[in-house]
Parts: structure tokens; C-alpha cells; sequence
């Protein structure tokens, strides 16, 4: 240091103690205490339309949410939606990573537009979408009618409306998952692939028993960060459907958010969320575990 | 204050250093003590079309009190979350909002949010209009609109077909039947579950059964499954495809763009449909009709869909009152129905003004809904969210089965029994 304060100075002496302390804050004001407290709500029958004061009634609205049919339900829907949109996301997102890891004309511009999806606001998505999805004006049902192909509910159905919104995710996210890979392809050494090539193999056997080995923590990292967040996925699914029709797209998220905001039942609702809290929790430690066994 | 407090804690010895900060300090307190002495308000609007109106408007209101009006309009569910989440951590600045009655306002009035209205003038409102305000025999919110439901109709279709307008559910569904066809669908209502509640209501009075009697749910009396049966086999043979995914603001869009022979929904609409920015019917090709009688004659619901009311958290009371009153003045009820809003002040309804410009079918359908209407269109109890979801299953299932669902009884019975625990919940079962 230049100049030299004096000593005893209160910045001084605490310096280690003041400089992290407005993240310490933050975590602890922003996300700690949220989290704490959907804890403590979720041990109490806080309901709004009672009109009554919250009382502690410890696991009783765990008993009463955990056994409900839509519960299981919506907790199905979770996974399976999240199984689709990133099993479907990897498997495309590792096929574009490789054709972008190739030299061609407007490599630039093609990396650029695929960005668009990701920095799009969800709930300006989920609007474009209804209007693609719409059965009657619709432009996907056109798409479909002209190649001669039947007409689709999309999210008018119960039985299409999961992968309808499984798509969505899919158009959004597959470009993070390629990138993520992309800079984990482009590390790679050149010279297995030279020794490969020498010794005869074929393209598919280089794809399978070098890249794909060669690129798994990379790809680990992006199932994680992807699952996590698809499992939390809210917003697209309530600008869509708000969870319908029926409750056939209600996943814990969404309704979680309708006992709180539209039943009032926000002690159930923390329930809803602090098992999600759970599951996220266990996924991502399962999947670190996962990763840390294939590196040994 | 804050920033003043953060700066003067750190120790700045040099006296250059010293006397900045204080010209900092004065200049950031005088710039507060200056924003305090302007009197302000924070009032939320939903985004309706006399929500816009009063935003348009309240300018006006600021130059001639001189308090400054903080406006956020909000979308109308957006809108119950927040006064919800600001009103239940007591953390709310909030002093004038815009309030659904029906959907709102028994649990706002049991946790305590509203604050009475014990200085308003209620004598331009219709009583059954009042009824939905007072609680005990206070008043505690102003009703701004009246909705009622009705029959939109093409008229050129209706034409073409050589049909009349039906007056009554069988002439409905022939009706519905000879104009459906590959190209647009013969007849259309909300049939999004928990949304489609308040469009059923009607069909449900008119077969003579009720959501809601004597504080007990009784929506799986044979009347209401009648009506429920009728109104899935309508939407299932005549109504455009997805519909148990469609509200309103799903439907509109497929009317204006002229895919839609007949639409049963609330008046609200009526502005938005014949809009040319937005519509590719031209207003002389929509029809406004009655709401077609059923079995048990015809008393289409007409509600209070929205009313104002002032914080009981408020700080400004006194400035909250003032503005109620300005923004539910007869003035500006009067620029409502010009703006094709559908006013709850009687005067707004006489004017000669409002009568010579407005659609003739609003002001006669206005006119049978106020004297034969009922004023309720769902559940009326706190726990409305939930009952409306509940029986949004019944409404699904008739619709996916065509009415003909072998199951529909039970079902009903299933969610009677569960929105009769609600209310039990709430303490309102057998109250009434």
C-alpha cells in the first residue's frame, strides 16, 4: 500500500470481517432465511381463508399434503417432465456441440442465434407458445395439416400437454446444454483422435468410445445444472396452462404456487416446497456422487 | 437515511474529506424532507378496461389536488397475490386498490384488510350490488362494474344460415349444430376447469340448481348435473378444439378472428370483441342477446365483478377517501360506459349521453339481468379458489365425456362433500 493508514483504523483492523460481510448478508437475507422460514410454515395450518392466527400443529400438514393423490400426481408429472425435456435436451444438445465443433462458414452467427432462446423471458415464451400451440389458429396445427398430418390439442390435452411443454424447455434450454459441451469438446486433445484414426477406427466408434468418455464431466455438469432446474420449472409451465387442463400439467412447483396464491393454505404449500426443496437437494448430491465414482 | 447513516459511520479524518460529507448529508436530507412534504397515495389497479381508464385519468386528479397518485396495475390474479402477500406480513403501503368482491372479499373482510366506508354515498348503487359490499352492516367496498352474462352472435352467419337468435338451450344447441362447421366452431364457452365456473353459473340457475344453498355446496343436485351435462355436450360437439385449456382470453381471440358462431361469456367483453385494432369482425356483425332460458326459466347471473376499497393498513386515510371518491365519482362512471364498461352506478346507466351511444343489446340485456339476474356467478365463501378448482373437474369430465360421463355422480359427490370441508375450514357451512 501506498499510503499508510493508521493503525488501529476500525476499516483496518476489520477488513475480513467488512469485505465479505454484504455477501454473507445477502445469503443470509435472501436465501437462508426464506428457507428457514418455509420450514417453520410448513409445521403450522397458516390459512388465510380461516381468517385465524397460525398455530404449530408439527407434521400434521405433512400427513394430510404427502397423501394426497394429486400430490403424487404432480410429483410424477415433476419427473417425467423432467426426464423428457433433458433426456431429449442432452441427446440433441451433444448432436448440435458436434457439428459446431466442426470448421464451417457462419460457425459465429449460428452460435449467436442460438443464444436467443436463452436469454428470451419465459413468460414472453409461454405467450408465443399458446399462440403456436392454438388448435384452431395455431401455427404448428397448420404446419401439420399441410404435410397431411392429423391436428393436435398440444396443451388442450390432457394427454399431450406434457410433452407440448416438454418442447418448449427443449427449444430453450437445448442451446445451453451444446454450448456447455461445446467448450468441453473443444479441450479436448487431439492426439487420441489422430491415434484412432491411424488405427482404423470408424466415426461412430470414435464418437462412442473416445469423445463421448473424454466429454462425460462436462456433460454431468450440465445434466446437473439442467435437472435442477427443470425439476423447479415454474414459469413456463403457468404461463401456459397454469397447470392445466384439469391438473394434468401441475407439477410440485405449480402447485405449490396455487395452495399458496389461490387456496391460501400456505402451511401445506411450504410442505409442497420444502419436499421439493428436498428432492432437488437429493438429485444434485446423487448426481455429484454420480460424477465423482466415473472420474475415479 | 440510510445512506447518510452508512456514511457518517465511516471515519473521514481529513477535514476536506469532512466537510463534503456534509454537504452530501444536507443534500440528501433536504431532498427527503422535500419528498415528504409532497402528499403521495399508492393505489393498485387490475388490468381491466376501467383500470386503464383511471390510469388515463388520474393525471387529471394530481393537478387538481396536487397529491401524487402511485399507480401499478397488475393483472387480476397478480393482483390478489400481491395485496395478499403485502396485506398478510403486515408490510403494506398500499392505500386504495381495485378488488373482486366475489372472488376477495369475505376473506380480505375476515383477516381485517379492507377499511369500512362510513363516509360514502351509496344511494346511486343498486341493492343487489350493495349486498356483495357490506359485511355486518358496514359498507366496505365501492362496486365499480357490473357483469352479466350473455350470447354473443355473429349476425352474418346467423344471416347466411337463415336462423334466428336462440331464446332458449334446445334453439341454442340446433343453432350451435347447423353453424358448426370444419372451419369454425358452432359454439364456444369457457372451459378451462375453475374458469369455466362463473360462465356455468348461468346454465346451472337456469335448470333450477345452484352452486351454493344455505351455506352447503348442492352442485351434485340433478338440476346443476343437467346443466353440467348439457354444457360439456356443447362445448365437446360445437366448441373449438383445446377447449378445456380455454378462458376467456383464449376464446376472444378465436371470435375476433371470426372462428367462433356463437360465444356465451360475461358483457365485459363486448368493447374488446368489436375492437378494430384488434378484431377482423366488423361491429355490425356481432350480436349481444340475452342469455338463452333453460328448463327452469332464465335468471342469468349479473355480478359485481369489481369494486374499489381502502387499505385498512393505510397511512393516508384521509387522502384514500378523497380518491375513492374521485375514482368512483358519476363523472368518471360516465367516461366508463362511454368506453363500453359496464358501470354499477344507476345514473351512469340513465344518461342520455351513454343510452344513444352505447349497444342497444348491452343496455336491454343490462336491463333483464338487473330485474331477473342473480348476483352471484360461483361459490360464494372464502375458500372460492379452491371450490372453483374442485368444481372445474366436474366441468372437464363432462366436457371430455361429452355430458355422458357414467361417472359424473360420484364425482360431484366427491367434490360436494370436499368444498363442504372447506367450508367447514373456514367456519361458513350452514352459514348464510
Amino acid at each position: 500500500m501506498a499510503i499508510k493508514r493508521p493503525k488501529g483504523s476500525f476499516l483496518e483492523k476489520n477488513l475480513h470481517i467488512i469485505f465479505p460481510l454484504p455477501a454473507v448478508v445477502f445469503v443470509i437475507v435472501m436465501m437462508l432465511f426464506p428457507v428457514l422460514y418455509t420450514l417453520f410454515l410448513s409445521f403450522t395450518n397458516w390459512n388465510l381463508t380461516s381468517g385465524m392466527p397460525l398455530s404449530i400443529v408439527f407434521l400434521k400438514s405433512y400427513q394430510k399434503v404427502l397423501r394426497e393423490p394429486r400430490f403424487i400426481a404432480a410429483l410424477g408429472r415433476t419427473f417425467s417432465f423432467t426426464a423428457l425435456a433433458v433426456a431429449v435436451e442432452t441427446i440433441l444438445g451433444m448432436i448440435v456441440a458436434l457439428i459446431l465443433n466442426r470448421e464451417f462458414r457462419g460457425k459465429g452467427f449460428t452460435k449467436l442465434i442460438m443464444l436467443l432462446p436463452l436469454v428470451s423471458t419465459p413468460v414472453a415464451i409461454g405467450i408465443v407458445f399458446n399462440l403456436f400451440y392454438d388448435p384452431t389458429i395455431g401455427l404448428a396445427n397448420f404446419v401439420l395439416i399441410r404435410f397431411g398430418l392429423p391436428r393436435q390439442a398440444w396443451t388442450g390435452s390432457a394427454a399431450t400437454v406434457i410433452p407440448s411443454l416438454a418442447i418448449v424447455d427443449i427449444w430453450q434450454w437445448t442451446p445451453m446444454i451444446a454450448l456447455i459441451l461445446l467448450s468441453g469438446l473443444a479441450s479436448l486433445s487431439s492426439e487420441p483422435y489422430e491415434s484412432a484414426r491411424v488405427d482404423g477406427a470408424s466415426e461412430w466408434q470414435i464418437f462412442w468410445r473416445i469423445t463421448l468418455p473424454m466429454v462425460t464431466p462436462t456433460l454431468l455438469t450440465a445434466l446437473i445444472l439442467r435437472t435442477i432446474d427443470a425439476l423447479k420449472t415454474f414459469d413456463i409451465i403457468y404461463a401456459m396452462t397454469g397447470g392445466g387442463p384439469g391438473y394434468a400439467s401441475e407439477t410440485l412447483n405449480v402447485m405449490a404456487f396455487k395452495y399458496s396464491f389461490e387456496y391460501f393454505r400456505m402451511g401445506q404449500a411450504s410442505v409442497i416446497l420444502v419436499f421439493l426443496f428436498m428432492l432437488v437437494l437429493f438429485m444434485s448430491l446423487l448426481i455429484v456422487r454420480m460424477r465423482k465414482s466415473l472420474e475415479l | 437515511m440510510a445512506v447518510c447513516l452508512v456514511i457518517s459511520l465511516v471515519p473521514c479524518k481529513e477535514a476536506m474529506m469532512k466537510s463534503k460529507l456534509m454537504l452530501v448529508i444536507l443534500v440528501v436530507l433536504t431532498v427527503l424532507s422535500v419528498g415528504a412534504q409532497q402528499k403521495e397515495i399508492r393505489v393498485l389497479l387490475a388490468n381491466h378496461p376501467y383500470g386503464d381508464l383511471l390510469k388515463a385519468a388520474i393525471p387529471e386528479y394530481e393537478k387538481a389536488t396536487g397529491v401524487k397518485v402511485n399507480v401499478e396495475s397488475l393483472q387480476e390474479s397478480q393482483l390478489t397475490t400481491k395485496l395478499t402477500t403485502e396485506f398478510a406480513t403486515r408490510s403494506s403501503t398500499v392505500d386504495v386498490f381495485m378488488t373482486r368482491p366475489l372472488q376477495e372479499a369475505k376473506m380480505f373482510y375476515k383477516n381485517g384488510w379492507y377499511e369500512p366506508l362510513t363516509d360514502y354515498d351509496f344511494s346511486d348503487y343498486p341493492k343487489n350490488a350493495l349486498d356483495v359490499a357490506t359485511f355486518g352492516n358496514k359498507a366496505y367496498l365501492v362496486p365499480l362494474v357490473t357483469e352479466w352474462e350473455v350470447l354473443y352472435y355473429r349476425v352474418d352467419l346467423f344471416k347466411k344460415a337463415g336462423l334466428s337468435v336462440p331464446t332458449n338451450f334446445t334453439e341454442l344447441e340446433m343453432a350451435a349444430k347447423k353453424l358448426n362447421s370444419a372451419d369454425i366452431a358452432g359454439f364456444a364457452s369457457r372451459g378451462k376447469g375453475a374458469a369455466a365456473v362463473t360462465q356455468l353459473s348461468s346454465y346451472v340457475y337456469n335448470y333450477g340448481g345452484t352452486y351454493l344453498d344455505k351455506g352447503k355446496a348442492v352442485f351434485n343436485s340433478k338440476e346443476a348435473l343437467d346443466a353440467i351435462r348439457f354444457y360439456g355436450k356443447m362445448l365437446a360437439n360445437y366448441g373449438p378444439a383445446g377447449i378445456t385449456n380455454m378462458s376467456w382470453e383464449n376464446i376472444m381471440p378465436l371470435f375476433q378472428a371470426g372462428k367462433v358462431a356463437m360465444w356465451t361469456d360475461a358483457s365485459v367483453f363486448y368493447g374488446q370483441i368489436v375492437d378494430p385494432t384488434k378484431s377482423q369482425i366488423p361491429a355490425e356483425n356481432v350480436g349481444i342477446a340475452n342469455f338463452p332460458a333453460g328448463p327452469k326459466g332464465n335468471t342469468p347471473y349479473i355480478v359485481v365483478s369489481w369494486g374499489m376499497a381502502i387499505a385498512k393498513q393505510s397511512k393516508n386515510k384521509a387522502l384514500a377517501a378523497d380518491f375513492i371518491k374521485w375514482a368512483t365519482s358519476k363523472e368518471l362512471a360516465k367516461r366508463g360506459m362511454l368506453a363500453n364498461i359496464t358501470m354499477a352506478r344507476n345514473s351512469a346507466w340513465k344518461d342520455s349521453e351513454v343510452r344513444a351511444k352505447i349497444h342497444p343489446g348491452l343496455i336491454a340485456t343490462q336491463e333483464y339481468a338487473a330485474k331477473y339476474g342473480i348476483p352471484y356467478d360461483r361459490p360464494y365463501m372464502s375458500a372460492v379458489g379452491e371450490a372453483r378448482d374442485l368444481i372445474g373437474e366436474v366441468i372437464i369430465e363432462s366436457i371430455n365425456t361429452g355430458g355422458a360421463s357414467a361417472k359424473l355422480e360420484s364425482l360431484a359427490k366427491d367434490k360436494v362433500a370436499a368444498v363442504n370441508s372447506l367450508l367447514e375450514d373456514t367456519g361458513e357451512y350452514g352459514v348464510y
